[in-house]
């Protein structure tokens, strides 16, 4: 499976600058790409092309040829930044796990999610937990291409350790195409086996 | 250069518990911290370091004396040797004791930047915020704009200006730089290292090991509210040897840059505290004396620890 | 509070339920004595007329001798059912119109903006004495006429609660999923909605009890064979100026009384139900 951008070019409004101009990229299964830069210069915009949630001004995302499925569970999920924004304030949390359509007792384990929490409100709990939801949920719907956007910026080292390891098991298990965006150099070069950085 | 001078702050077994409901009608207390022990000196950076809701921004809040209504404390706090009293907090503010805050929201949205910065007491300091500005790298039409039309690090850049315009003697910073690279964050600091170079006493409050690497003097680990240890910076980054709580080696060895080894078990609730050590119910080397009851602040070959173990 | 009370603290919860069990006790009493109260209790007795208040009537007597404190009560049941049935029609209408202008195209937002727009801006009294006449008088045009004047400002809430939602990044994240709008509507929104329509209602309920008396007092609403309080206060201002106070009073009251209840009732459970005010306490320092 080959996802790719094709000279995408997007910005956020006719009179802002543009902030992706006629950009390239492409993963296929199986492959670990970080995006390294520091913050400014487009590296969520073009994680969130890619799995969907922007169309670009000019040029092309595709998956296998085609265009990104709009109705579905996406195979291409995209895991944000900040979790509490990416989580119903008003839903307990074991909501969030069934919405992403299965249960998987590995998964939940490795990312050191406990039974207690599953009842419980996202206001209850930190964001280093929160997020180990939402890598569960997508972990769990069965993705062939993951895009972590900064997604242990906001945590501690050991939290950041605990995520990623699991994500790495499973990307191994299932081949998956994985593409880190961070701004951190160490993180990328112990995680990715290809670093592009687009600051250049 | 540092610990030559008496400390600017000491707090000494700080207490901070809030009332919340519970199911139904019940309140309970949440001990947000707890036996808190930090020293800051003049012409030092402490980093305070620990995971999201470990309770370490409240800790910015108690010494402001900005806490909510319902938070009881405990402790106490010293400022060059004498008690921080609520009054005395209140005349601190702002102008001896400066904050810089987490994030955007801290800004009035419906005035210009270079209004808030000035503050509202006259003379307003205009030349002075103009001369901190340009050392920050802003653009000088910035004063004229509003909050909403400053990129992140922007904003980043403008709260710090608030406490540098104050020439307070302690300044606080509550995760100054979240998000930005090493780089940036580093130039956006480079202000609070020379203030403290010149003598003012800094306490980084952050979450990001690296950042209390390359900026701190010196490091206080956090953990569920209470301070487990402080060693050197230049101790933490020789390695996991030089540590002495096993939460401060795990730290160590789940950096990227380490064994990227990750440590099982999670941080107890302010709600659901166990008796003794809080990080018993984690540790490989507990002992029963260890849940018995919590373990003093030691002092340690350069450091403080609070452990059964420590050697 | 806590010192009228002579008691330990109570928190901002004990006050909630305190309040509802207060007003919903007042106003269950209030339905259901309405109703159970046989017509002969409140029935002419001219030999009674115009007695002031006592042991043996309450509230006094009026003109035609009637007891007022069983008139007034089963004109509050009367005055309650039309104040609840319209805020609950008027709710749904907001809701759905609401929801309409918000997940709809720009053309149908625009449109449902004018229109309420509109109907706020004509005067309620105006408006609801012209749909009443239409539907011709009575309970029916009475419950058409306020449920159609009072729709607007919660389908406004509605509204901009949906189009905030709508941009939230957890919804995204759920059509990623393969959530359909329907499903996101009711699993993601409605729970955000729900509290937000239930203080509405509420709030509602106040404003549809004081517009029916008002309409009743000017003739245009329920007949006088069903009283309702408008009703009593219309025909009770004519005696006020030969001394006799109490037919005019007393239902005044007793309305006024309600509808700040109710009202209370409403900013509490505002106050509870958004989660940055729910842990307030009530300031004891």
């Amino acid at each position: 499976m080959r996802l790719e951008a094709n000279k995408v070019s997007f910005r956020y409004d006719k009179k802002q600058p543009w902030v992706l101009e006629e950009k390239n990229f492409a993963i296929s299964s199986g492959e670990k790409i970080a995006i390294l830069a520091p913050s400014g210069y487009g590296k969520s915009t073009l994680a969130m092309l890619l799995a969907g949630y922007l169309q670009p001004d000019s040029g092309t995302v595709r998956l296998n040829e085609e265009p990104l499925p709009t109705k579905g569970v996406s195979p291409v999920q995209l895991i944000f930044q900040h979790p509490e924004k990416a989580i119903n304030p008003r839903w307990r949390l074991h909501r969030v796990l069934a919405e992403c359509g299965s249960l998987r007792e590995d998964v939940l384990s490795g990312l050191g999610i406990q039974k207690a929490w599953l009842d419980r409100f996202p206001i209850e709990l930190s964001g280093g937990e929160l997020q180990r939801f939402c890598v569960a949920r997508a972990l769990m719907s069965g993705a062939d291409f993951l895009i972590c956007d900064e997604i242990s910026t906001m945590l501690d080292v050991i939290t950041q350790a605990q995520i990623w390891n699991t994500i790495l098991a499973e990307a191994r298990n299932r081949n998956m195409g994985l593409i880190i965006v961070t701004h951190n150099y160490e993180l990328a070069r112990k995680v990715a086996d290809r670093i592009l950085d687009i600051s250049r | 250069m540092i610990s030559d001078q008496p400390a600017i702050l000491e707090v000494s077994a700080l207490s901070v518990s809030f009332r919340m409901y519970d199911k139904g009608f019940d309140q309970k207390d949440l001990k947000v911290i707890s036996n808190l022990n930090i020293t800051v000196h003049p012409g030092e950076v402490l980093a305070i370091v620990g995971s999201s809701g470990s309770g370490k921004s409240l800790l910015a809040s108690a010494i402001m004396g900005l806490l909510p209504n319902n938070a009881a404390i405990k402790g106490s706090m010293h400022y060059k040797g004498q008690p921080l009293t609520p009054n005395r907090q209140k005349l601190l503010r702002g102008t001896e004791i400066a904050f810089v805050p987490q994030s955007v929201s801290y800004l009035d949205p419906l005035m210009k930047i270079g209004k808030q910065v000035d503050g509202y007491k006259k003379p307003y300091p205009t030349e002075k915020r103009r001369a901190i500005f340009r050392q920050l790298s802003l653009p000088d039409d910035i004063e004229k704009k509003y909050p909403y039309q400053l990129s992140g690090g922007m904003i980043r850049r403008v709260l710090a200006a608030t406490a540098l315009i104050t020439e307070a003697e302690l300044i606080i910073a509550d995760e100054p730089t979240p998000g930005m690279s090493l780089d940036q964050a580093l130039k956006a600091l480079t202000m609070f290292r020379e203030m403290a170079d010149a003598g003012k006493a800094v306490i980084l409050i952050t979450h990001d090991i690296d950042l209390a690497f390359k900026f701190a003097d010196r490091i206080t680990v956090f953990y569920a509210g209470t301070t487990v240890e402080t060693v050197s910076t230049h101790d933490f980054q020789t390695g996991a040897a030089k540590l002495h709580h096993p939460y401060s080696k795990a730290l160590w060895r789940a950096m990227p840059q380490n064994e990227f080894e990750s440590f099982p078990g999670f941080q107890p609730y302010a709600g659901d505290l166990p008796k003794g050590c809080l990080f018993s119910p984690r540790c490989p080397h507990k002992i029963p004396a260890c849940e018995a009851a919590v373990p003093e602040m030691r002092t340690m070959k350069g450091g403080e620890v609070r452990c059964c173990h420590a050697t | 509070m806590n010192q009228i009370l002579n008691c330990r603290t109570l928190n901002h919860r004990h006050i909630l339920v305190l309040f509802t069990s207060i007003i919903g006790a007042m106003v269950i009493m209030a339905f259901l004595s309405g109703k159970l109260i046989p017509d002969a209790a409140a029935a002419v007795n001219i030999s009674q007329k115009n007695l002031a208040p006592s042991l043996q009537h309450l509230f006094g007597t009026d003109w035609l001798g009637r007891d007022l404190f069983f008139r007034t009560l089963k004109g509050l049941s009367t005055s309650l059912t039309v104040g609840v049935t319209a805020s609950l029609i008027s709710a749904v209408i907001a809701t759905l119109i609401g929801i309409a202008a918000a997940m709809g195209s720009k053309i149908i937002d625009s449109l449902i903006s004018w229109l309420i727009d509109l109907v706020m801006g004509i005067p309620h009294i105006i408006l609801l004495i012209l749909i009443s006449f239409a539907c011709g008088r009575g309970l029916k045009g009475l419950l058409i006429g306020i449920a159609a004047t009072h729709w607007t400002s919660l389908a406004r809430l509605v509204r901009a609660e949906v189009l905030q939602l709508r941009s939230q990044q957890y919804i995204a994240v759920s059509r990623k999923l393969g959530k359909s709008n329907r499903w996101i509507l009711i699993h993601h929104m409605l729970p955000h909605l729900f509290p937000q329509i239930l203080v509405g209602v509420i709030l509602l309920f106040p404003h549809a009890i004081i517009h029916e008396a008002a309409i009743s007092f000017l003739g245009y609403g329920l007949p006088p064979e069903q009283p309702a309080i408008g009703i009593i206060l219309s025909e009770s201002t004519k005696y006020l100026s030969s001394g006799v106070w109490w037919p005019a009073i007393f239902p005044g009251l007793t309305l006024i009384i309600i509808v700040l209840l109710v009202d209370r009732l409403g900013d509490h459970l505002k106050l509870l139900l958004n989660p940055h005010t729910a842990q307030e306490q009530e300031d004891t320092h």
